[in-house]
């Protein structure tokens, strides 16, 4: 390369204005063996650019097979089987069990097993009437010594 | 994504955060670190991976992120471990000591500018980025990179010329 396009390059390379390929150029000229005397002091600086391009990374990288994000997604599952059971508790509370009591289909069977069951209800009834008799007469009794 | 794809996308450029880290860090231990951790949280992002046009320029911002907050960090905690790789240079013959030292010069000058130099002059001439990418990278815009590259760059000249003139010329 001419000494004097050299120079030039140089001094664009200070501006900041040189391409890539253009820097590519410089590289060569300073690695090359004839450097024009005055300009040598610049070759270390070159030389130094370019061996460090052969720096390379070495370690191992310790890469974890993602664990992690199965845990995460047991966590997000266990919380929405809860949400789930609190939901059902909160929006359909367990109704009263209904028994099947039976039914009769002809009306007049329907109205002598309601007497009948009318009647013994009413004679529970008198029974528990006749015990409170008894509490009548008790009353009585306080009457005649608390006056 | 699994890990093989990973690995895959990861190789061409690994090297290159590598490098950034130790421009940023000069320690090697201290980068690899970095570099393991930036590309361990590029492996955590897992399917957003694929939203992003260039896996590089995103890598290689996290790994300029992560080392200025290392540094920042390590200053904020006055703990300036400043690692040198001494070399035992005994064996050397000595234009190989010669050779040596110029580089190692030149390795402390660059690493003598501050930060925002040393990313965009680590980019420019080692990675041979353009103008565009570095922009994208470091975010900021592309004249602000072109007039910090052109500054760091007459920074080193200054450096090269006086030691070059040192004893040859009477200033």
């Amino acid at each position: 390369m001419e000494l004097k396009l050299v120079e030039q390059l140089l001094e664009k390379y200070f501006q900041g204005e040189t391409t890539i390929a253009e820097e590519k150029q410089l590289k060569a000229y300073f690695s090359s063996n004839d450097v024009a005397p005055h300009l040598a002091k610049y070759q270390s600086l070159f030389g130094y650019f370019e061996t460090q391009k052969g720096t390379q990374f070495e370690q191992k990288l310790p890469l974890q097979p993602r664990k992690q994000s199965t845990v995460k997604w047991i966590g997000i599952a266990a919380s929405f089987v809860v949400l789930f059971g609190l939901a059902t508790f909160y929006f359909y509370p367990s109704e009263p069990k209904k028994e099947d009591l039976g039914t009769y289909d002809n009306p007049e069977e329907a109205f002598a097993a309601t007497q009948k069951a009318l009647l013994m209800v009413s004679e529970q009834v008198n029974i528990g009437m006749e015990s409170v008799v008894y509490l009548e007469e008790y009353e009585k009794t306080k009457k005649t010594i608390f006056k | 994504m699994n890990q093989n794809e990973f690995v895959q996308i990861i190789t061409p450029f690994k090297d290159k955060l590598f490098r950034l880290a130790k421009r940023m860090l000069v320690s090697t231990e201290e980068a690899e670190d970095a570099t393991q951790e930036v590309l361990v949280r590029l492996w955590n992002k897992n399917s957003a991976l694929e939203q992003y046009n260039s896996v590089e320029a995103l890598a290689m911002t996290m790994t300029k992120n992560y080392c200025l907050d290392q540094l920042k960090s390590k200053r904020a905690s006055n703990l300036q471990i400043v690692h040198n790789n001494y070399q035992d240079k005994q064996a050397s013959v000595e234009t190989q000591i010669e050779h040596q030292n110029t580089l190692q010069w030149a390795e402390k000058l660059m690493n003598d500018l501050p930060e925002q130099q040393r990313l965009i002059l680590q980019l420019r001439e080692i990675e041979e980025y353009e103008f565009s990418e570095i922009a994208q990278v470091l975010e900021m815009n592309e004249t602000a990179v072109r007039v910090a590259l052109s500054r760091a760059r007459k920074t080193l000249r200054e450096q090269i010329e006086k030691t070059h003139n040192y004893g040859t010329q009477v200033s």
